[in-house]
C-alpha cells in the first residue's frame, strides 16, 4: 500500500517535470508568449461580461450587447447656415453647423418647430467613448465594449468547437489511412485532395444560401471542411512514421489487435501534431466567421463581424476616423485573436517539433 | 531425442519491386531464399551475416509480422507437446503462439512507446492476454523488473523511456519480452547499439534468464564474438541463404565455406601490433563438396556441420 502511494507521487512528479520542461521550451519562444497573452486577454474579456451582469455591476437594460441601449442626450443650439461663405463664424459650408449646433433642416421631427437660437435636446447616437461606455455606443445606442465581449465569446466558442471537430476528423481519418493503407488510403487521400481543391469561402456562401447558418452549424461546417482537407495528409504522414516504429511491431507480436495498436500506440503519438493543427485552425475559423458575418450571411445576433457589418450598412465605415469606435475595436479584435492563436501555434510548434528548437 | 521449439523448412520471402510506368517492370527480390533450421528447446541459434542478407526478414517472417512467401514453419505447442504449423492456427492457437514468441529489437530508443510509462510498457502483454488480476499483473511487473536488475522497481515503474539510459531501456525491453515467460525469443541485434561495457552485462542477463526460464533464442547479429558468447549453434547467412551452420566452436575453429572464412578473418583484434592476414577467397574446399554431392542443397560434413552447396563465385568477390 505504501509503495503504491509512493509510486503515484513519483508519477505526479514526473508529469509535473514534463509539463515544466515543455513550459520552459514554450517560454523561450517570444512569439508564442505574445500570442498566449493576447488569447488570455480575450478570454478574460469573454468571461468578464457574464460576471458583470451577474454581480449587477452592469445593468442589462443598458449594457446588453443586442437589446440594451442608453439614450445619451445632448443640448444643441439651433442655428441657421448662411447662403454664402466665408462668413465671420463659418469658413466654409463644411463648418456649418459647428460643434454643439444644429440647423432647423436637420431636425426631422414635424411635431417640434424650434426657432433659431433655441436649445434642441437630441440623442447622441453613436456616442463617442466616455467613462460610462468605454468604447462608445453604436448607432442604436448599444455599448460597443459589451459587444466586443460578446463577440469574443462567439469567437472562442466557434473557433474551439470547429477546431475540435476538424482535428478529431482529420486525426481519425489520417491514422486510419496510414494504418490500413491500400484502397482505404487511396480513397481518403483523393477525398482530401477534392476538399483541398474546393474554395471554402465560396462554398460557405452557397451553403448559407440554402440553409440558415447558426453558430453551431457554422462550427460543424468549418470543422468538417477543415478536417477533411490538408490536415489529413499531414497527420497521415506523421502516423506513417509512427507505424513503422519497433514498439508497434512489438505490440503486434505480443498479439495486440489493430484497434489496440491504433488507439494506444499510434494515436497518442500523433496527438501533439493534432493539437498543433487545432490551434492553427482556430485562426481560420475566426476569420471565416468574420467574413461571413460581414457579408450578412450568418444568423447570429452579435459578433465582431456583425459589428463591422452594422457600421457598414449604417454608412459609418466610409466616414474615415470620425466614428473610429464603430470599426476599429471589432476589426482589431478579429485581427488580434486570430493572430494570437496563430502565434500560440508557432510557440507550440517549437515545443513539439524538436528540429525547430533553438539549441 | 530433444524436442525443437521451432522448425523452419524451406522458408522463402520474396519482395516484389515495381518500377517503370504503371509498375510495368516487376522484379523480385529474394530476401530469404530457401532456408531451413531447427532450434531445440532451451538452446540458442545465432544468425550471422552482413547487413541486408535477410536476417531480420527471417525473424519477421517467423514472428508473423510479414507473411512468408513459401515454406513451412512449425512451432512447439506447450500443451500437446507437438509441433504445430503456424499457417494453420485458429484464433485460440494464434493467441497461444503469440504468448510463446517474443522479439527484442535492435534500437532501445525506438522500441519503447515514448508516451507510456515503464509500468504500462511491461503491462501491455499481460493486458492483451488478460493474465491474472490487476494486482497479479503489477506484482509480475515488479518481479520481472527486479529480475532484469532494475531495482527498486517502484522507482522505475512510473518513469518514461526517455528518462532511462540505453542499457536500462534494453533491460526494460527484455523485461517486457520475458514477462509472459515465452518459449522462444527472437533477438534482433539487441546489443549492437549499446556501449561495449554495457553489452556484456545485457548478454549475461539474457543468458541467465534463458537458463532460468528455459527460453530459446534466435540471436541475430553481425558480430561473431557476440554470437559465440550467446549461442549453441551459429548459422551464417549470405544473400538470403544459409551458407554454413554448425556448433559454435566447430564453426569458428573449422570454417569450410569461403564466406564464413572471410567473415571470421574480419573480426577485429584489439591489439595494435597485430597485422591481420587478409583472407584470400579459396573455393577449393567448397568445389570439392559440390562435386561429391551434386544433388544436395546442404551437405552434412560430420558433427552436425552443414555446408550449402550453391555456387557463390559470382556473388562473392
Amino acid at each position: 500500500m505504501n509503495d503504491s502511494i509512493n509510486e503515484k507521487e513519483i508519477q505526479k512528479k514526473v508529469r509535473r517535470e514534463a509539463f515544466k520542461r515543455n513550459w520552459l521550451l514554450f517560454r523561450q519562444s517570444t512569439l508564442g508568449m505574445i500570442g498566449l497573452g493576447i488569447v488570455f486577454f480575450f478570454f478574460i474579456l469573454a468571461i468578464l461580461q457574464p460576471i458583470l451582469f451577474l454581480t449587477g455591476a452592469w445593468n442589462e437594460a443598458v449594457y446588453h450587447p443586442v437589446v440594451g441601449y442608453e439614450e445619451i442626450k445632448v443640448n444643441l443650439l439651433v442655428v441657421e447656415c448662411p447662403d454664402e461663405y466665408p462668413t465671420e463664424k463659418y469658413e466654409s459650408s463644411n463648418a456649418c453647423p459647428g460643434d454643439g449646433e444644429i440647423t432647423q433642416r436637420q431636425i426631422y421631427n414635424p411635431n417640434i418647430n424650434p426657432e433659431v437660437g433655441d436649445i434642441h435636446v437630441a440623442l447622441l447616437q453613436p456616442s463617442p467613448p466616455s467613462a460610462r461606455h468605454l468604447l462608445g455606443t453604436d448607432s442604436l445606442g448599444r455599448d460597443i465594449f459589451s459587444q466586443i465581449m460578446e463577440g469574443s465569446q462567439v469567437a472562442f466558442l466557434l473557433g474551439l468547437l470547429s477546431a475540435i471537430i476538424g482535428v478529431s476528423i482529420s486525426t481519425i481519418l489520417g491514422t486510419i489511412a496510414a494504418f490500413y493503407g491500400g484502397r482505404v488510403d487511396a480513397y481518403l487521400m483523393r477525398q482530401s485532395d477534392l476538399v483541398l481543391m474546393l474554395p471554402s469561402l465560396p462554398l460557405l456562401f452557397i451553403i448559407s444560401a440554402f440553409a440558415e447558418l447558426k453558430i453551431w452549424h457554422l462550427a460543424i461546417v468549418l470543422g468538417v471542411i477543415g478536417g477533411l482537407g490538408g490536415s489529413v495528409i499531414t497527420i497521415k504522414s506523421q502516423a506513417l512514421q509512427v507505424k513503422v516504429k519497433p514498439f508497434v511491431d512489438s505490440a503486434r507480436i505480443t498479439g495486440g489487435s489493430n484497434m489496440t495498436i491504433l488507439f494506444s500506440h499510434i494515436l497518442p503519438n500523433v496527438a501533439p501534431l493534432a493539437l498543433l493543427f487545432m490551434v492553427f485552425s482556430v485562426t481560420g475559423a475566426i476569420a471565416s466567421e468574420s467574413i461571413l458575418s460581414f457579408l450578412g450571411l450568418l444568423n447570429i445576433e452579435m459578433s465582431w463581424g456583425i459589428m463591422i457589418y452594422l457600421s457598414q450598412t449604417d454608412g459609418y465605415i466610409f466616414s474615415g476616423m470620425a466614428y473610429w469606435w464603430l470599426i476599429l475595436p471589432a476589426g482589431l479584435a478579429v485581427t488580434f485573436l486570430a493572430g494570437g492563436f496563430y502565434l500560440v501555434g508557432r510557440g507550440l510548434d517549437d515545443v513539439f517539433n524538436p528540429r525547430l528548437r533553438k539549441r | 531425442m530433444k524436442k525443437n521449439v521451432i522448425e523452419v523448412k524451406n522458408l522463402e520471402k520474396y519482395f516484389e519491386v515495381n518500377s517503370g510506368f504503371l509498375n510495368r517492370n516487376k522484379s523480385i527480390v529474394k530476401a530469404v531464399d530457401n532456408i531451413s533450421f531447427d532450434i531445440p528447446l532451451g538452446e540458442s541459434l545465432g544468425l550471422v551475416g552482413q547487413s541486408g542478407c535477410g536476417k531480420t526478414t527471417t525473424a519477421r517472417s517467423l514472428c508473423l509480422l510479414d507473411q512468408k512467401t513459401n515454406g513451412e514453419v512449425k512451432f512447439y505447442n506447450t500443451e500437446t507437446q507437438e509441433m504445430d504449423d503456424i499457417d494453420n492456427f485458429d484464433d485460440a492457437n494464434l493467441k497461444k503462439f503469440r504468448r510463446n514468441i517474443q522479439m527484442i529489437f535492435q534500437d532501445p530508443y525506438e522500441s519503447l512507446n515514448p508516451r507510456w510509462t515503464i509500468k504500462d510498457i511491461i503491462l501491455e502483454p499481460l493486458n492483451i492476454h488478460n493474465i491474472g488480476t490487476l494486482n497479479d499483473r503489477e506484482e509480475a511487473v515488479k518481479e520481472i523488473l527486479t529480475t532484469v536488475g532494475l531495482t527498486p522497481p517502484e522507482n522505475y515503474m512510473p518513469r518514461y523511456p526517455h528518462e532511462l539510459s540505453g542499457g536500462q531501456r534494453q533491460r526494460v525491453s527484455i523485461a517486457r519480452t520475458l514477462v509472459m515467460k515465452p518459449k522462444f525469443v527472437v533477438c534482433d541485434e539487441p546489443t549492437s547499439m549499446l556501449d561495449v561495457s554495457i553489452r556484456i552485462s545485457i548478454m549475461d542477463l539474457m543468458l541467465n534468464l534463458a537458463k532460468d526460464l528455459e527460453v530459446s533464442y534466435l540471436y541475430i547479429t553481425h558480430d561473431l564474438a557476440v554470437a559465440r558468447y550467446m549461442c549453441n549453434r551459429i548459422a551464417v547467412m549470405f544473400n538470403g541463404k544459409i551458407v554454413e551452420i554448425a556448433e559454435t566452436e566447430e564453426l569458428l575453429k573449422n570454417p569450410i565455406h569461403p564466406y564464413t572464412k572471410r567473415l571470421i578473418s574480419s573480426i577485429p583484434v584489439p591489439d595494435p601490433q597485430y597485422q591481420r592476414q587478409e583472407y584470400e577467397l579459396n573455393y577449393d574446399e567448397l568445389d570439392e563438396i559440390i562435386k561429391n554431392n551434386p544433388d544436395d542443397d546442404m551437405v552434412d560434413i560430420g558433427g552436425n556441420h552443414y555446408i550449402a552447396t550453391h555456387d557463390v563465385k559470382d556473388s562473392l568477390y
